[in-house]
């Protein structure tokens, strides 16, 4: 028999344990069941479970598991040349990579004391807000699917592959880009790139009128979406939130603004907040946020220089020994806060490469807090409106 | 009411004058592991950093520490202070932050399961992150050999050949160059 603490036999939520603190489920009572979600779930972002304990259909308990992405990223790259480490960094985040890519060769550069020319800083810039563009195209149709509208998901899925199109125009790679390699970029535009991107945007905003008008403001989204998962404004620095989840709650930061990096601060544009701090909030920043990408791009492919080199020749870089140092390099991802904390001991590998991904408190902490007493239909709405990416838990 | 030795602690990190190294905006301050957590505290409710923006550990193998990186951040003056503690590897511990922050604990156990640290009181620090029913070694601990692990546990399929990796590319991929190395 269990030692409990005081404990009222009407509540529906489960007595706790006197001496572990944890709640302990007599689920023999019938009075609650658990229920996996996950590994496979499609609403789910990626393989990661839930363990999820409800009463009814109400969940009063949420246990995430993570761990079946994980392939060692970065113990893998302590026994690995800088430069072998670059194929393996932009594998840590799938449908954004260009992020992973760009703080490892910004991190590398600083500490080996490079400097990368004028137009491969616009051209960086340039590829992380494509990179942005198509996340949010995906994460909108998960989010639109994850209430069951799931043509949505069609229209915006459709429309990354066109993003996807450009990207394998400019770098050969449609997932994988491998662009931005330390010392600055791969390869200069293509002739015509910034035609053929325009046409795409163009095509991009018509969808999300359509978007806009189909799910912003369709009753049955509004009605689920409205007061689910609200993040209040006070939690927001004790629980780490970082990026639209935290916009979504009336926070007005962004690391492109607050501490601009590449090109920023020469580029025009608001920080989109909301006050709501529900799914529903957020939803609407990332809409905001999709057509802000655009905007950015369009003003980069206008004021970019068009000549001049794209790539500081570096030293061979199969002997190349990094002065000793550390450095954290972060970025404004779609998520929130990505980072990357580097740390030389003067040799030719890397002493530590930690990767800070947004999803780390967002899908665990955040989420476990999160999920009690929504109903269980409303899981993976929940989880999408997190917006996050197992992969850069586990690394 | 702050015990002698807290007062003591507190008053010693007030005094101290952490020396400083980094770039504009990103600063790192190395504390003894006894004040870290009231020097935190002090950042957090007094400096104005509130943002714990990650919590890690690396490995100095030959110096028998384990450097911890507490990555706090000022949303009002924009600067990124990496707090660093030295502790030993032998029977690493630590005290626990998640009073500060609740998502602490999660960075805290994964730290147990990768590196062995431990934070007692931390809740859940016990239970395994990502490697369910691991019981070798942490294995981001700088003896763990991803190598020796991977030929231990998994085996080539027949007919395939393999070279060494160095030898190789001198041989074959830069063979001009390799008379220089």
């Amino acid at each position: 028999m269990v030692e409990t603490v005081k404990y009222d036999p009407r509540s529906k939520f489960p007595p706790v344990d006197a001496n572990s603190g944890k709640s302990v489920y007599n689920l023999l009572s019938g009075k609650y069941m658990k229920v996996w979600q996950g590994p496979q779930h499609p609403g789910i972002t990626g393989n990661m479970s839930l363990e999820l304990t409800v009463c009814g259909d109400e969940i009063i308990d949420c246990k995430t598991h993570v761990g079946y992405l994980h392939r060692g990223f970065e113990k893998l790259m302590e026994r690995r040349r800088y430069i072998q480490c670059f194929p393996l960094v932009c594998r840590i985040c799938v449908p954004e990579p260009d992020f992973n890519e760009y703080l490892f060769a910004e991190g590398t550069e600083e500490l080996a004391g490079i400097e990368i020319p004028e137009k491969a800083r616009w051209y960086r810039a340039l590829t992380l807000e494509m990179a942005r563009l198509a996340s949010f195209l995906m994460w909108i149709g998960g989010q639109a699917a994850a209430f069951g509208m799931g043509t949505i998901g069609q229209w915006t899925v459709t429309m990354r592959d066109y993003v996807l199109d450009l990207f394998e125009e400019l770098s050969g790679g449609r997932i994988y880009h491998m662009y931005i390699i330390p010392g600055g970029v791969r390869a200069d535009l293509p002739a015509g790139f910034a035609l053929r991107v325009e046409q795409t945007l163009a095509q991009i905003w018509k969808v999300l009128d359509d978007v806009e008008l189909a799910l912003m403001y369709n009753a049955v989204f509004k009605k689920r979406a409205m007061g689910l998962g609200v993040i209040t404004p006070s939690i927001v620095d004790e629980y780490g939130i970082t990026g639209p989840n935290a916009r979504g709650s009336g926070i007005q930061r962004d690391i492109r603004k607050d501490n601009p990096y590449l090109v920023y601060d020469q580029l025009e544009f608001s920080i989109v907040t909301e006050t709501g701090g529900d799914a529903y909030a957020r939803t609407w920043v990332r809409l905001r946020e999709t057509r802000q990408s655009i905007d950015l791009i369009r003003q980069m492919l206008e004021i970019m220089p068009t000549s001049g080199p794209f790539f500081q020749k570096l030293p061979n870089v199969l002997h190349w020994k990094i002065p000793g140092g550390q450095t954290y390099k972060k970025a404004e991802c779609t998520r929130g806060e990505y980072g990357f904390f580097m740390v030389s001991d003067g040799t030719e590998l890397p002493r530590r490469i930690y990767v800070r991904g947004p999803s780390y408190t967002h899908a665990v902490t955040l989420m476990e807090k999160l999920a009690v007493n929504v109903n269980i239909a409303d899981t993976a709405g929940l989880m999408v409106s997190l917006h996050t990416y197992p992969p850069e838990i586990e690394r | 009411m702050a015990t002698e030795r807290q007062e003591r602690t507190i008053q010693e990190v007030k005094d101290s004058d952490p020396v400083c190294d980094g770039q504009a905006g990103l600063k790192f301050v190395h504390v003894g592991a006894d004040q870290a957590v009231a020097y935190i505290t002090r950042l957090r409710d007094v400096q104005g950093y509130t943002h714990l923006v990650f919590f890690t550990a690396i490995d100095y193998i030959e110096d028998s520490i384990f450097r911890l990186t507490y990555m706090v951040h000022n949303y009002a003056s924009r600067q990124d202070l990496g707090v660093q503690v030295d502790i030993p590897r032998q029977g690493a511990t630590m005290e626990s932050i998640h009073h500060l922050w609740p998502h602490a604990a999660t960075y805290q156990r994964e730290l147990k399961e990768m590196f062995g640290i431990d934070f007692p009181g931390s809740p859940g620090v016990d239970d395994s992150f990502i490697l369910e029913g691991w019981t070798g070694i942490p294995p981001m601990r700088r003896e763990f050999d991803t190598k020796l692990y991977s030929e231990q546990t998994y085996f080539p399929r027949p007919g395939r050949v393999t070279h060494d990796t160095a030898a190789y590319m001198k041989e074959k991929l830069y063979p001009s160059e390799a008379e220089t190395w």
